[in-house]
């Protein structure tokens, strides 16, 4: 018996589809760009756990400036590098509610870090979810902390010299040294197995603090083709041969009396 | 024995043509266009229709959330 295509689409038969907690406005990221993935699968995780209308994101600067656009939550923007603070200050006015910040890397490890580490110490019981591109993208591919050795920016065209640039920061690493951070993990949203793995990590990180057990924080390392001058399925693979030795994938810091 | 068939719709207006679904898909489905939508990219759609299982990897990596996945299982 041949079933045509028409008999298959039928909402009966639906699988799958994008979460209601993303909105319909068309992103504003570059085709290809993680950013995209990253977001859905945060709004997946709110929707699965239910917690729509109990949870206040903060949106950083950035390409993801224009969160509060995309995710269908209630929404702080902060100002450069601040996120950490502002959920600080909103967890603790409603400890009831979820509170997370997403975060790009030019934001949170470079004029963001005072806030991000202290955060992390202070042990806040909130999620950061940390989108690592090693590049500034939104303003043009400049050399962000997190550029890798030899790799060429915009302001780095012969490539980063760590001799007068430095080496870059690791700060996933960095707070997992802290005592008052649970649970931190690094992933990726480059391949389906990748996106699945991340989502059950943001869930992880959500259940925490549904469980008040302190801070946990999620990096996705993510490509930028646009910053990288790379087509999108290039850049994936140039973040696998290069990003991943530096920025190895797997949970850092999981609770003694668990794993996942 | 029951087979399962699947078939994709893409929102062809929001799809920005970045091709990571066409590397996700394991059975080759997803090909992109040589039209192109009111942006200006090339948009994907199913050129092998026939070998879809609905396993849902591309609209799992696509970064857009631009597909949605049906399913249904056929008896042969």
């Amino acid at each position: 018996m041949q079933i045509s295509t028409k008999d298959i689409i039928k909402p009966e038969n639906l699988v799958y589809t994008k979460t209601k907690l993303l909105t319909d406005t068309p992103l504003s990221y570059c085709p290809g760009c993680g950013h995209g993935t990253a977001n859905r699968i945060v709004m997946e995780v709110l929707d699965e756990m239910g917690v729509q209308d109990k949870t206040i994101g903060i949106a950083p600067v950035g390409c993801s400036v224009l969160a509060y656009n995309f995710m269908n939550v209630d929404m702080i923007q902060a100002a450069h590098g601040r996120a950490p603070a502002v959920a600080t200050a909103v967890k603790r006015v409603f400890p009831d509610k979820f509170v997370f910040t997403y975060q790009g890397d030019g934001d949170l490890a470079a004029i963001g870090t005072a806030e991000t580490i202290h955060a992390c110490n202070r042990g806040e019981n909130i999620t950061i979810i940390f989108v690592n591109n090693g590049i500034y993208g939104m303003t043009g591919g400049q050399m962000a902390p997190t550029t890798l050795p030899n790799m060429k920016s915009s302001t780095s065209p012969y490539g980063r010299d760590v001799e007068i640039m430095g080496h870059p920061l690791r700060i996933t690493e960095l707070v997992a040294q802290l005592p008052g951070t649970y649970f931190v993990s690094r992933q990726a949203v480059h391949t389906p197995a990748a996106v699945r793995k991340a989502k059950k990590a943001v869930r992880k990180a959500f259940e925490n603090q549904k469980l008040n057990k302190g801070l946990s924080f999620v990096e996705i390392v993510s490509n930028c083709n646009s910053g990288w001058k790379m087509t999108p399925n290039d850049s994936n693979k140039w973040m696998e041969e290069n990003m991943f030795p530096a920025y190895p994938l797997g949970d850092i810091k999981v609770p003694k009396d668990e794993n996942i | 024995m029951a087979k399962i068939k699947g078939a994709i719709v893409v929102d062809v207006e929001k799809c920005k043509g970045c091709e990571v679904c066409v590397i996700s898909c394991p059975t080759h489905v997803i090909s992109m266009t040589k039209d192109v939508n009111g942006k200006g990219y090339h948009y994907a759609y199913m050129e092998n229709s026939d070998a879809c299982t609905g396993c849902t990897n591309c609209a799992i990596v696509c970064p857009d959330g631009v597909i949605s996945v049906y399913k249904i299982k056929v008896d042969a």
